[in-house]
């Protein structure tokens, strides 16, 4: 009898993904151990403190949400929910706002990592509009205020008619569902392609990275081979 | 949560707002920073600096355990 041939390569999608997944994103660089040593430096974590912040404004709005503007207007749980979400996104814009001088000084887009950059300089532009949108659907005087001041600024770049700042529901709709969507999905684009490529090293190390070995991907034993978009990862000395 | 501890709470709220009132007297327009065409509330000229401010402490500060990290690195 003879042995039965051998099954062929699954050409399944489901493994197709799996294996691009892990291929892209090994674990070990999606859940490392530790980061490099030079990470141990107050101006690293205010990316840590952004998506910090963006969490109790997600906890925050889904109770507003839940509970609608007669509450957080009325009541004393309502009006400390109602500023716990404030605060919280003016906390979101303050430490965003110096996460981003820090990269930019330090030009976090070295090493292949351009991408990093893009996803956080629209997710800084994409959360603009969800403040201004989360401001004008205060369902007050304020708020009416804003709107009616802010619709010029629409009107008079020909955009007034696609976004009507006094139209609750449509603010409310941007506000609630399709730019909090749209922040969330570029911050895990922004976070999965940082421990793809690794966390900007300091300049003078940067010198010293070619020369190194960079760190393994899938095993400590598989040959060491640069990543896929030529991002510079620091040796396994300097990890933490 | 019962109406008495509802009350208590709202109660805090208004002692905390007038104290705050006591402080800063909001109960007038916003006072603004204007430059040529620049033209800034001071509210917000405030959380500039306050950012500025940080954002160099940052720099400056020594994080904590960092100098045991690099030491213990050296040694290894």
């Amino acid at each position: 009898m003879s042995a039965a041939p051998s099954a062929p390569p699954s050409k399944s999608w489901t493994v197709k993904v799996r294996e691009k997944g892990v291929e892209a994103l090994p674990p070990d660089r999606l859940l490392p151990d530790g980061q490099p040593t030079y990470v141990a430096s107050w101006i690293y974590i205010f990316g840590v403190a952004s998506i910090a912040s963006l969490i109790v404004i997600i906890l925050s709005g889904s109770i507003l949400t839940l509970k609608g503007p007669a509450w957080w207007h009325y009541t004393s749980v309502g009006h400390f929910f109602n500023s716990i979400h404030l605060w919280s996104v003016e906390l979101f814009f303050f430490v965003m706002v110096v996460h981003l001088w820090g990269k930019y000084w330090m030009a976090a887009w070295r090493g292949g990592r351009a991408r990093v950059w893009i996803t956080g300089a629209i997710t800084f532009l994409v959360a603009v509009p969800a403040a201004l949108t989360g401001y004008v659907s205060q369902q007050n005087f304020d708020a009416q205020w804003i709107a009616t001041q802010a619709k010029d600024s629409m009107n008079s770049v020909g955009i007034g008619a696609f976004f009507n700042l006094t139209n609750f529901g449509q603010m409310y709709s941007y506000h609630i569902l399709l730019l909090p969507i749209a922040v969330v999905l570029l911050v895990s684009a922004h976070v999965l392609l940082v421990r793809r490529n690794g966390v900007v090293p300091p300049f003078e190390l940067e010198q010293k990275l070619p020369a190194a070995a960079p760190a393994p991907a899938v095993a400590p034993d598989a040959p060491s081979e640069p990543s896929g978009d030529g991002a510079a990862q620091p040796p396994r000395e300097l990890q933490g | 949560m019962t109406l008495t501890a509802l009350a208590s709470l709202h109660l805090l709220a208004l002692k905390g707002a007038a104290l705050m009132g006591a402080i800063v007297n909001l109960n007038h327009p916003a006072h603004t920073v204007d430059w040529e065409f620049i033209h800034l509330s001071l509210a917000n000229v405030i959380v500039i600096g306050l950012m500025l401010l940080v954002f160099v402490l940052a720099l400056l500060l020594p994080f904590p355990g960092a100098a045991k990290r690099r030491e213990s690195e050296r040694a290894s």
